[in-house]
């Protein structure tokens, strides 16, 4: 069986960053798998602009960014495998593989990173009525035909879903020619980053409809129109708010979901909220030696900080091989949190073993104006942060420090607390 | 006085911005937490401008890939915006194509170029 010290499961800015920074920490064996006939993942559809501006402080397209990070692992002579589909994690690290060239083949890792990425939400778990026209895509399937294959998938557009990449097509559809007549979203916000409503929809006046949703799909052979309607605070359709759209085409923007099926298969304990894995202060999962970053790990908004999270787990993963890492979870603490946060990632952190800095990441369940964030080490309060406007639309940060927790040697609790400002 | 409120569409942080202008001219601005907000919401309110992307056709790449990614070197006038997609709508390029390369010189008469953002070979 082939032998790697680190195996990174995914060639997208989450893996590749992972590499870079493994082979920066001095780790020299390690290899790449990645399924697509490229590295770079999906921000090589992600052709808008806007990336990288915290990472390499200048404005890039996705490929742009993709290609900074493809560069330094072709750098330094990083290994990687394209068109390789993993099967198996085995919970004793053995990867199992495929490949037209190869077949069939298995590898002995001493650690293993996470890094496959998210998928969209689908039609079939919506439960849109109506039946199954050609017309309806996810809103990434959408972008994938027309920025990378060159193919209009209609003219006149309806989008279900304000989550980042629906706003980004109503954009590119209309650039393309397309009449977008309306992004409807069923909660009373928008899933996606302001920004993006900016300069998407109100810089070409396409209308967003906040609590409505699609309640019918006409059409049987082609999508020929679509209803909206409103919603109560039940979710459930107002009767007599029905608008109807004349429409060739619905892209679904509802939402991504971690890609964890080998998470699952590798014994990897996950998260009820995130379907990420659940980690510890070094991205460590339930398993010991496997490592997770990027969107397998939580959904993202912005690349930049799953550039940053992903060299932390390349470091981490490193220092795993090295046997720096240690098995010992006893000084791990669970990172709690009240008044508005739905999660945490890490979820329990050991003093010992945590980095100088540490960033915390976490989303809000609902829109919240004026609210202090505020660390909690037992009763001393390290963090205390006024934040005029929070929404689960957009990942909320902090920033913890070694130094911080040197003057509690027998910290029980770690407490996220949102109050009102 | 008049006070417009921005949001800033730099980074996916998204600055809230309150800009106050006086006959047209900007007296201040706040709510950026970094310089490239300022330059946004002085811009915004006198003359809005935005980065244009899109992809054409290319042919003869030995990867089959047959659109390559696209960008105008520089933000221009929004209100030119569709007049930049209309130039490129009918371009070919042919392969090898490298970050970088200009795709259309002064696209639309804006003076800005239109740049590949990806690597096509």
């Amino acid at each position: 069986m082939e032998k790697y010290n680190i195996v990174i499961i995914g060639g997208g800015p989450a893996g590749l960053a992972a590499a870079a920074s493994a082979y920066d920490a001095g780790e020299r064996s390690i290899l790449i798998l990645e399924r697509d006939v490229k590295l770079g993942g999906i921000l090589n559809q992600c052709i808008h602009n806007g990336f990288g501006l915290h990472t390499f402080k200048e404005e890039l397209t996705g490929p742009e960014y993709a290609q900074r990070y493809i560069d330094q692992v072709l750098e330094r002579k990083i290994e990687y495998r394209l068109n390789t589909m993993v099967m198996d994690i085995s919970p004793e690290k053995v990867v199992t593989a495929m490949n037209k060239s190869d077949g069939m083949f298995q590898i002995d890792a001493k650690s293993v990173i996470l890094a496959m990425g998210c998928r969209e939400r689908p039609r079939g778990a919506l439960n849109t009525p109506g039946f199954r026209p050609a017309g309806i895509y996810s809103a990434g399937t959408a972008q994938r035909l027309v920025n990378i294959e060159g193919y209009m998938p209609g003219r006149k557009v309806v989008i279900l879903g304000s989550g980042d990449i629906g706003l980004i097509m109503a954009r590119r559809m209309t650039l393309e020619g397309a009449e977008v007549k309306v992004v409807a979203e069923i909660q009373p916000y928008s899933g996606g980053l302001k920004r993006n409503i900016v300069q998407c929809l109100d810089d070409y006046g396409i209308p967003l409809k906040l609590s409505h949703t699609v309640v019918d799909i006409q059409g049987k052979e082609r999508v020929e129109g679509v209803t909206i309607a409103e919603v109560g605070p039940d979710m459930k359709p107002i009767p007599g708010t029905e608008i109807h759209y004349e429409c060739d085409t619905l892209l679904l923007s509802v939402g991504l979901l971690p890609e964890n099926e080998l998470s699952k298969q590798a014994g990897v304990e996950l998260s009820r909220v995130t379907s990420g894995p659940v980690v510890n202060e070094s991205l460590e999962t339930s398993v010991p030696g496997v490592f997770a970053c990027g969107n397998v790990l939580h959904v993202h908004d912005l690349v930049d900080y799953v550039s940053e999270e992903a060299a932390a787990a390349g470091r981490n993963a490193a220092a795993f091989v090295r046997g720096e890492l240690s098995g010992d979870t006893s000084g791990e603490i669970p990172i709690t949190f009240e008044g508005g946060p739905r999660y945490t990632v890490p979820c329990t952190l050991d003093p010992k073993k945590m980095t100088d800095t540490l960033t915390v990441r976490f989303r809000v369940g609902a829109v919240m104006q004026d609210r202090w964030v505020n660390v909690f080490l037992d009763d001393e309060r390290i963090v205390h942060r006024r934040r005029q406007i929070m929404a689960p639309g957009e990942m909320e940060e902090v920033v913890l420090k070694k130094s911080q927790f040197e003057n509690h040697p027998d910290l029980k609790s770690i407490l996220i607390k949102v109050e009102e400002a | 006085m008049e006070v417009r409120n921005l949001t800033c569409i730099n980074c996916p942080l998204g600055c809230q911005l309150t800009v106050e202008l006086e006959n047209g001219e900007v007296k201040s601005v706040s709510g950026y937490t970094c310089k490239r907000g300022d330059t946004y919401a002085r811009k915004e309110v006198t003359n809005p401008t935005r980065i244009v992307t899109s992809s054409v056709k290319i042919t003869d790449a030995v990867s089959k890939e047959t659109m390559v990614s696209v960008k105008t070197a520089q933000d221009i006038p929004k209100g030119k915006i569709f007049d930049v997609v209309k130039d490129i709508k009918d371009v070919t390029v042919k392969a090898p194509v490298y970050i970088g390369d200009v795709i259309k010189a002064d696209v639309a008469g804006t003076g800005v170029d239109m740049i590949a953002t990806r690597t096509v070979i």
